[in-house]
This record gives structure tokens, C-alpha cells and sequence, in this order.
């Protein structure tokens, strides 16, 4: 007889809490008995996607996760580098997709208490905050309340507990409507001289509970995550934690404090699955075993029984082991900021999560069982790209409208480059993006060399905030993107994962910064379903190899799945598969940096990358398309083709090229070619810096005979994507050395392309032989772009 | 007031306060000045000439901003601070407390469009004569950033005129060429009002954060000269930032 038949549950129950027949099984097996109810729910949370991986772990292991600079990989809190002169710095990326999409306030800024969380857990101070966002179309009344509710979110509790909001992307498109995306990272400064681990260790040793109260807000959260979302999941409200940033404030000031006294023997975040995962975790990670006493919890609710304690998932809690005898040095720091401090157990010998209640043991489960030895799914792969993705390789620049010099017939209409040009700015993606991050404090801790928007990157300059009396000459800086380009992940993941990894690094580069490690976040739909699987493995196929081809390690990061929502038919809408990448580079220093703007009229513009004219020897279709692009999908409302293919080797120099010209002065602005193509790049440098641009295509009109090149479109030159471009503007006077040392590094990856304007000038792109493509007023080109996101909300 | 070489600046630090050792940062790394971090259950503030309350969310706000903080014992010291006449500089939320400590007539109030705003906001200094402004030019146009919530401020129709009578008005919201306008109010704030001081002028609250217009490795440096100001009219030789 099986198991589940002689199971003291019934079938619901144990599905409710998440757990498959099959997985119910094993469970009795490593027990040797049925769980009880507590036990259950235990392994529901623990045996979650969100916590244990089952699905991706394999996937996973692929990615490079060592280098020079790596202190710390995957499997603690968060990963951490070397900055060099004894400076370390933690960094995490994770997601609250769920909670976001059924409270979107409270969702996203419960989200960024975890990430700050994982920081400092570390015994780092957090020093600034990215985020990465997914919403449906704006015109939708439901994503307008989500998007404002994320962003309201997000500012609230980054805003109140001191740390900047640095930088961040965010995408519109309908594949996120019923799911929205809220990935947030976080960056801090190592303050301990040891980095603190969550391995529990010294048998006798005390347990503490620190930080806030627990009660029955967040139940079973991380099975909730790992769930796909239907209209009932609007029930599940009481699953979305409330953040206190208030609290996590002063728990940030008395956790720092507390691991300088050298008293804290690890540390370890009550996240996802509370007091159950933060156990359960210690005790695998230190090879022992943790008994805890739930009657020594302080609550907030009363009546709360084993189940609701072990499943709570409060915010602000911590779990500390401390050297015995030193406990009370702890408390003190731990009462004098307002907080909880109690110690509620004891690391034991044998490797168990034992948990008391009311004198008796309420749960007892070995601790690997629960944290290491979790179950793992191999899933088949697709034998062959699913019909989807060959149907949208089948798009070719061909089956696009005549393109000529006056514009482009879109729907029985000419419009003009001008205003393609116009409603792509207009375009919520590529739009301005300062309604949301004016809302966001980005500049307390006094370190933000960079504003928001000003380049491609965040750049910080590390300072220790607790001051030493050091020299604070220091000019180190570290730079910091967020990044995800899912359209092209949707087309091929393997390439649009390779090209996601590659746009981190070169916006980096765009900054002055050496890209040095990664923090990842898989946004993904049912790994159950064969092309949710397809593409969650080529995306980790194409991050890996993107990774190790970029000298740019995997440090942590989050796994998202079940991304979908079921539609009113209760058919499952999957998102874009959304590898999103968060890359941390060095700049070594901060006076040697570059913005995406303009500096000054008269310098000349230059392309690094892949040329604009055709060259038949090195035919460039491939890594530079309209396949996959804004203006593909803005413009002719068509998601197809094959996204552009990364040429690590050409990637690796211009970024080199980049980097070495901001050093020596030459490059006074660089921004990369991403969304839009060239056109939207020269526009945003021009908006970025209120001057102008005059931009000569070394392309002159084709003949009339239309060939079935791209390379006879317009569109193809002003908005293809890929290329591994970037726009850059250097000093007239220095066009000698620039140019030599471009010959030198680049050979013919590089061209002159025109000049910066005056302020309130016009931006005007011209063919080889004199015809005008673009002239706009960069007044309408600002107001355009400035306006886009605010005038949708105001709708 | 002192005369010795150096001035003493304390930072009051309730829990939630997240702007103090930015402030510090200014003070002692940038102006090498002694400054020392006040816990707010310190009740003994003669050591210090120069008190300055510093930007976050004091005791979490969550009753009104900056409505718990004052009962605090370094919020009474402060008192009897400001009482013998010696200087106080509350900014952001620390304008928000001096306000609900009655130590600064009016309020702050949610911004006119009810979103938290951070960005770089241009200020005409309305009077140079008080240590706090003596670094800058009558109607020079400085940059300064902002960052809050609830900035607008907002006063009764008598405590306008009164404030605007006895020029209690330090610093305004105004455009780059220092035109007072509504567009240039990036809040709602009564007569554009970005700061005042209290009759005598030794107690001074600004919404906009000169701490993060102090470093020359982050740009813009207009913040910088109030702290100087306060230094050069408290010393007998007039001091040079370190930078």
C-alpha cells in the first residue's frame, strides 16, 4: 500500500501545501513515518521551487562561479567580491513577482527588505538598491494601478530606511499583464572584518531570534510564489507580507554592530519560509543539528499554533547563533534599537531540526532533508526548437513595407522617419523613465557620482559610511547595472540570453567600469511544460556561456518559475522567459568615467561596433537585425525574426576600446546602441545633454531596383539592433590619436558618424549623398520622450 | 558662543534617521571639524555649538513626520539649546521636527502631487546676513537637492505675513534664473518657502539637503558653503574646507 493512501491527509491538503503524490512519498521514506501537520507544511515551503531549486539546480550548475575576485559564490546570503585595498562588496538580485502582482505596494517593498536583508546578513551595509520591472501595456487601467503601486512600494522603504535607489530598468509589453515582474538587488559594504556565514556551528552553542515580531502575515509565501496565478490567488492575500522599513533600519544598525563584537557565530535572513528555512538551512550548512523553541518567539497574534509560527513569514527577523556565554552582550545592542533579542534554542549534535512547543516537540525533521537532499527534477528537453520560435526565425526584413528616404507605409500611410522616430521615443520602454526614479531617493549616503539616467550604469563611490577617519580621498567607485532584453530571450533564448549578459557588460563599459561578476534572476513560466523547460534551460545554456566568455562569474541569484497567469478560459499565459542579469563592475577611478550625454559642442561622434555600410565580406545580419527589435514591435506591432547573435570577440574589444578611451580622457560621452538601434541612441545622448547632433550616414540612396539586402532599408540603418555598438563623442582636437588608436584596437569595427550640435539645436541624420532621413527639433524630441510615461498615467 | 578655532557640531540620531552620518560626513571628514553623533536619549548638549537634525524618518513617522521625535530628552536639550541662542539646523525631516517642536512656526504637509520627490532643486538665498547664509551672494541662484514626501509648506495667512515681514525666509524654490513661479515649486510650498528661520534667525529648517551639495568628487558644491559660513562666523580665522 502506498503511503499517501494510509496518509493521515487527505489528498487537498497535501496538494495545498504544495506537495506532489510523488514528493509525499519520499517524504515518509526519509521519515519513516507520516509527517504531522506542521512537518507538512514544512516540506511544502522547504520542497518549494523557491527554496529548493528542483527544477533549475541541474540548469544551474553550469554557470561559472569562480574568479580572482570571488570571495563568496552561491549557496550564502548573497555573493561577495574583492574590490581590492581590503574594500569587499556583497551583492544579490531577487525577485517578489508574486506578492507584487496581488498587492503591488507592499509586495515590492517587501522585497526590498529581503534583498537589504541578505546584504547585511553578511555583515555588509547596504549602499544601493537596483530594480528590474516587468508591467503589462499602460493603456490598461490594471497596470496602471500595479506600475504606480510597485514604484510607490519600492520608494517607500528604500526611501525610509537610507538607501539609494541607483538605477533600474523597466519594460512594458503585454506578456507581463496579469504578471508583473519586481526583481530588486542590492549592494553593500563589507563593515565586519570577517564575512559573516549562515553555517550553524559549536554544539551548545545559542540560537537567538532577532528583529521583529512573528505573526500570520506571509503564510506559506514561497509555495504561493512557486504557484501559478489565477483569479482565486486574489484570496491569497494574507500570503503578502508588511514591510516595516523603520524597523529593518535600526535592525540594519544593530546587526552591524553586533557582528563587530564578534559574538554572532553565523547569520542567517527569515525570508522566504521563516523560521522553518532559516533552521533548516543553518543546521545543514553547519553539519549539525538546531532545536527551537517556538513558546520563546515573541508574536504579535495570539493562539498561533506550531504550523503558523514555522510557516510565518513576518518581516525583519533574523536567526543568529552565538558564542555561548555571549549572548547577552547581543540582547543589549538588540534592545537598545527597539528590537527582539531572545534566546529561543540551541545547536545540537544530531543533524535535526527539532521544534518545541508548549513542552513538547511539535515537528522534528532531519535538517537535510529539508535544506540540502531536496528533491531534483531532470526534465527532457525539446528535441527541436518548438514551432513558435522556427515560425518567428522564418521573418525576414523583406516581408517589411518599402522603406524610402521620405519614410515608411505602415498601415496604407507614409510616415516619416521623423515621426517613427518620435513614436518610438514615445514608446514606454525607451521613454524617460524620471517619473519613477524622481520618486525614488537616489542620492542619501552621499556617494552617487552618477544620477539616474545620467549614463548607462549606477556609479557609487566607495566610501565606508562608518567613518574610520580615514582619508576619504578615496576615488574608487563601483558601477552597477540591471538588465534583460526578454523579447529576444522569447525568440531564442540561448541567444537572447548570451546578448542579456553582453548589454550588462557594455553598459558597464559605457561607464568607465571593468565588468567583474553577476547576480542573476530567472523570471520563468512552468519548467512543467515543455517549452516553459526549453526555454529555462537554453536561457542558463546561453547565460553560462555568455558569463565565461566575458570573464563575468555568477555569484547567487533567485529562481522565479510558474510566471503565468490563467486567463478567464483558465488557460495559462506564460511571460517572456526573463533571465534578467545584475552586473557589478569596478571603476577604478571615479574621476575617469563617462555619462551617455553630450559634453560639449563640436566634438565628434563616433560608432564603435559593427559598421553601417554594407560589407560583403563580413555580411553583419546576423549579429545586427531588425529581428526581435522596439522598432519592430512599436512600429509594425510584429514580435519576429531571430534576435541579433552575440560576436563575444568583437563585444569583448569594443568594450575594451570603450573603457580605455574614457581612461585617457578621449571619450567625453558613451552610450550603448540597445533598444531602437543608432537612431534612439544619438536621440537619447542629444536629450541627455540638451545639445544637438548632426549625423551623416555613409550610406547613400540605393538604386532603385529593390535587392532583398536589409542593408537597402533605411529602417535597418536608423533602428536595427545588436552590433555590439556604441555611441560615443570625443574632443576635434584629439581626432588624431582617437582615430589611431581606434585603427589600432578596433580595425575597421569603428566609424566617424557626425558632430554634436548647439543647445536647442536640431538633430538631423542625412545620407552620404546630402538627402535628409531625420530632422527634428531636439525641443519636440525631449518633450516627446519626457512626457511618454507620465501623459499615460495622467489618461 | 565660542570662539575657539574649531565649532563643535552634534548630529541627533533618532532611530530611523538616515541622513546623520551624511551630515557628519560633511562636517568632520570634509570641514574637519569635531563632530560628534547625539543618540537622542542624550539629555547633555553644552558641548556642542552647532546642532544640526539630520533627514530620515524619525521613530518611522508613523504618527506625523517628525511628531514623536520631539518628546525625545535630546529634543528638550535642544531646547534649552536654541533658548541661550546658540545655532540649529534642522533639515528635511529634521525641519519637519523643529516644526512640531514649536521650535519653527508652520508645517511641512504631502507634496502638491502626493509622490515622493528627489531631484536637484534651484534656491534663490532671500538674506545673508545670518551665519547660515553669509557664504552666499543676496539672490544668488543655488542648486540643492530635495528628497521627500511631505515638504510643502504650509503656514496660516498671519504667520505668512509674519514670517515674510521679519525675513524669516532664507532660501525658495525659484527657476534657473531665479524666477518664482508655480512651476518652479517642485512641492506646493506657501510663497515658495524651501527654508526659514525662527525670529532671533539661530534656529534654521530647510526641506533641501545641503549635506548632498558638499562633495566636489559628486558634483556641485553650494551646500558646502552653509556649513563654512557657520564655521567662518563662529572662529576668529576663517577656515578652508579640506577638499
Amino acid at each position: 500500500m502506498s503511503a499517501l493512501a494510509s496518509a493521515p491527509f487527505s489528498v487537498e491538503e497535501i496538494a495545498s501545501e504544495g506537495i506532489k503524490p510523488e514528493e509525499y512519498e519520499e517524504i515518509v521514506q526519509r521519515l519513516g513515518r507520516h509527517p504531522n501537520r506542521a512537518e507538512l507544511g514544512m516540506f511544502g515551503v522547504m520542497w518549494s521551487e523557491h527554496c529548493c531549486y528542483k527544477n533549475s539546480r541541474p540548469l544551474l550548475k553550469q554557470f561559472p562561479t569562480t574568479g580572482d575576485r570571488i570571495l563568496v559564490g552561491p549557496g550564502e546570503n548573497a555573493g561577495v567580491i574583492d574590490l581590492g585595498n581590503g574594500d569587499r562588496l556583497a551583492f544579490k538580485i531577487e525577485s517578489h513577482n508574486h506578492p507584487s502582482a496581488i498587492e503591488p505596494f507592499q509586495g515590492a517593498a517587501t522585497g526590498v527588505g529581503g534583498i537589504l536583508r541578505d546584504i547585511f546578513t553578511m555583515g555588509a551595509r547596504p549602499i544601493a538598491i537596483l530594480n528590474s520591472l516587468r508591467f503589462g501595456s499602460l493603456d490598461e487601467p490594471r497596470t496602471r494601478r500595479l506600475f504606480s503601486g510597485v514604484v510607490a512600494g519600492i520608494a517607500h522603504y528604500g526611501n525610509c530606511v537610507g538607501v539609494p535607489t541607483v538605477g533600474g530598468e523597466v519594460y512594458f509589453d503585454p506578456a507581463y499583464s496579469g504578471n508583473p515582474l519586481v526583481n530588486a538587488m542590492a549592494l553593500g559594504l563589507m563593515e565586519t572584518p570577517e564575512i559573516v556565514k549562515s553555517g550553524a556551528h559549536g554544539i551548545g552553542n545559542p540560537v537567538l531570534y532577532v528583529g521583529s515580531t512573528t505573526g500570520r502575515d506571509g503564510m506559506g509565501g514561497a509555495s504561493f510564489a512557486s504557484a501559478e496565478l489565477s483569479d482565486e490567488s486574489m484570496d491569497d492575500r494574507p500570503a503578502v507580507q508588511v514591510g516595516d522599513p523603520f524597523l529593518e533600519k535600526s535592525l540594519i544598525e544593530a546587526c552591524l554592530e553586533a557582528f563587530k563584537t564578534g559574538a554572532v557565530v553565523a547569520a542567517q535572513d527569515m525570508g522566504a519560509a521563516g523560521i522553518t528555512c532559516s533552521t533548516a538551512e543553518m543546521a545543514a550548512k553547519g553539519g549539525v543539528g538546531i532545536e527551537f523553541d517556538l513558546d520563546k518567539v515573541p508574536v504579535r497574534e495570539t493562539g498561533m499554533v506550531p504550523y503558523e509560527y514555522l510557516l510565518s513569514e513576518s518581516q525583519e527577523r533574523m536567526l543568529f547563533v552565538a558564542h555561548k556565554g555571549r549572548e547577552q552582550e547581543l540582547v543589549e545592542i538588540f534592545e537598545r534599537w527597539g528590537l527582539h533579542a531572545v534566546i529561543a534554542g540551541q545547536v545540537i549534535q544530531e543533524p535535526i531540526v527539532r521544534i518545541l512547543f508548549q513542552g513538547e516537540v511539535a515537528a522534528e525533521i532531519p535538517a537535510t532533508a529539508l535544506a540540502d537532499n531536496t528533491p531534483i527534477y531532470h526534465r527532457e528537453l525539446l528535441k527541436e526548437p518548438p514551432e513558435y520560435a522556427q515560425k518567428a526565425w522564418q521573418w525576414s526584413e523583406s516581408s517589411l513595407p518599402d522603406a524610402a528616404l521620405e519614410g515608411i507605409t505602415v498601415q496604407g500611410q507614409v510616415t516619416s522617419w521623423n515621426d517613427i522616430l518620435l513614436q518610438l521615443l514615445d514608446s514606454p520602454t525607451i521613454a524617460s523613465k524620471a517619473w519613477v526614479y524622481r520618486q525614488y531617493d537616489h542620492q542619501v549616503q552621499n556617494n552617487t557620482v552618477a544620477l539616474p539616467g545620467a549614463g548607462d550604469a549606477a556609479v557609487l563611490r566607495i566610501r565606508p559610511q562608518v567613518s574610520h577617519h580615514h582619508a576619504s580621498n578615496s576615488s574608487l567607485g563601483v558601477a552597477a547595472t540591471v538588465d534583460c532584453n526578454s523579447r529576444y530571450v522569447y525568440l531564442n533564448p540561448y541567444e537572447g540570453a548570451k546578448a542579456t549578459v553582453a548589454e550588462a557588460a557594455r553598459n558597464l563599459s559605457c561607464v568607465g567600469a571593468d565588468p567583474v561578476a553577476v547576480t542573476d534572476n530567472l523570471n520563468f513560466g512552468s519548467p512543467e511544460k515543455a517549452i516553459g523547460y526549453w526555454q529555462l534551460s537554453e536561457a542558463c545554456r546561453g547565460l553560462a556561456e555568455a558569463c565565461r566568455e566575458l570573464g563575468t562569474p555568477v555569484t547567487g541569484g533567485n529562481v522565479s518559475l510558474y510566471n503565468e497567469t490563467l486567463d478567464s478560459n483558465g488557460i495559462p499565459q506564460p511571460i517572456y522567459p526573463t533571465p534578467v542579469v545584475g552586473m557589478v563592475g569596478i571603476v577604478p577611478d571615479i574621476h575617469q568615467r563617462s555619462g551617455m550625454g553630450w559634453q560639449h559642442e563640436g566634438d565628434l561622434i563616433y560608432l564603435l561596433g559593427i559598421r553601417l555600410e554594407s560589407r560583403h565580406d563580413h555580411p553583419a545580419e546576423k549579429h545586427l537585425t531588425l529581428g526581435g527589435s522596439e522598432y519592430l514591435a512599436v512600429v509594425h506591432n510584429q514580435i519576429a525574426g531571430h534576435p541579433p547573435i552575440v560576436d563575444f570577440e568583437l563585444e569583448r574589444r569594443v568594450q575594451a576600446t570603450c573603457r580605455e578611451g574614457i581612461r585617457q580622457g578621449w571619450i567625453h560621452s558613451a552610450h550603448d546602441c540597445s533598444e531602437g538601434g543608432l537612431a534612439v541612441a544619438i536621440a537619447e545622448s542629444c536629450i541627455s545633454s540638451n545639445l544637438s547632433a548632426s549625423v551623416t550616414l555613409p550610406i547613400a540612396q540605393p538604386s532603385s531596383t529593390q535587392s532583398p539586402s536589409p542593408y537597402s532599408r533605411w529602417d535597418y540603418h536608423l533602428f536595427a539592433e545588436g552590433g555590439a555598438r556604441i555611441v560615443v563623442s570625443v574632443a576635434a582636437n584629439r581626432q588624431d590619436a582617437w582615430e589611431n588608436f581606434l585603427q589600432h584596437r578596433l580595425e575597421h569595427n569603428w566609424q566617424k558618424l557626425g558632430k554634436v550640435g548647439a543647445q536647442a539645436g536640431n538633430l538631423e541624420i542625412l545620407t552620404t549623398d546630402g538627402h535628409s532621413l531625420i530632422n527634428v527639433r531636439m525641443t519636440d524630441v525631449t518633450q516627446t520622450w519626457k512626457d511618454a510615461i507620465a501623459r499615460r498615467l495622467e489618461a | 558662543m565660542s570662539m575657539a578655532k574649531q565649532v563643535n557640531f552634534g548630529v541627533i540620531v533618532f532611530p530611523g534617521s538616515n541622513c546623520d552620518r551624511d551630515v557628519a560626513y560633511v562636517t568632520r571628514d570634509l570641514l574637519q571639524q569635531p563632530t560628534r553623533m547625539v543618540w537622542h536619549e542624550e539629555s547633555d548638549l553644552t558641548d556642542i555649538d552647532v546642532v544640526i537634525v539630520p533627514g530620515g524618518f524619525s521613530y518611522g513617522d508613523y504618527l506625523r513626520c517628525g511628531a514623536i521625535a520631539r518628546f525625545s530628552p535630546a529634543m528638550q536639550a535642544l531646547q534649552r539649546h536654541a533658548e541661550q541662542g546658540k545655532l540649529v539646523l534642522g533639515i528635511c525631516n529634521g525641519f519637519q521636527v523643529l516644526t512640531e517642536a514649536g521650535l519653527l512656526p508652520g508645517a511641512l504637509v504631502r507634496n502638491r502631487d502626493l509622490h515622493f520627490i528627489c531631484d536637484r532643486a534651484p534656491l534663490r538665498v532671500e538674506r545673508t546676513d545670518l551665519p547660515w547664509t553669509i557664504g552666499y551672494q543676496a539672490n544668488e541662484v543655488i542648486t540643492v537637492p530635495i528628497a521627500h514626501g511631505e515638504g510643502s509648506y504650509y503656514a496660516d495667512p498671519e504667520t505668512l505675513a509674519e514670517l515674510e515681514a521679519n525675513h524669516q525666509i532664507l532660501f525658495r524654490y525659484v527657476s534657473g534664473d531665479g524666477e518664482m513661479s508655480a512651476e518652479s515649486n517642485p512641492n506646493g510650498s506657501l510663497n515658495n518657502i524651501a527654508g526659514i528661520c525662527n525670529r532671533q534667525g539661530n534656529v534654521v529648517g530647510m526641506m533641501p539637503h545641503p549635506e548632498r551639495a558638499s562633495d566636489p568628487m559628486l558634483g556641485g558644491t553650494d551646500g558646502l558653503r552653509l556649513f563654512q559660513g557657520v564655521i567662518n562666523s563662529l572662529v576668529t580665522t576663517p577656515v578652508e574646507s579640506s577638499v
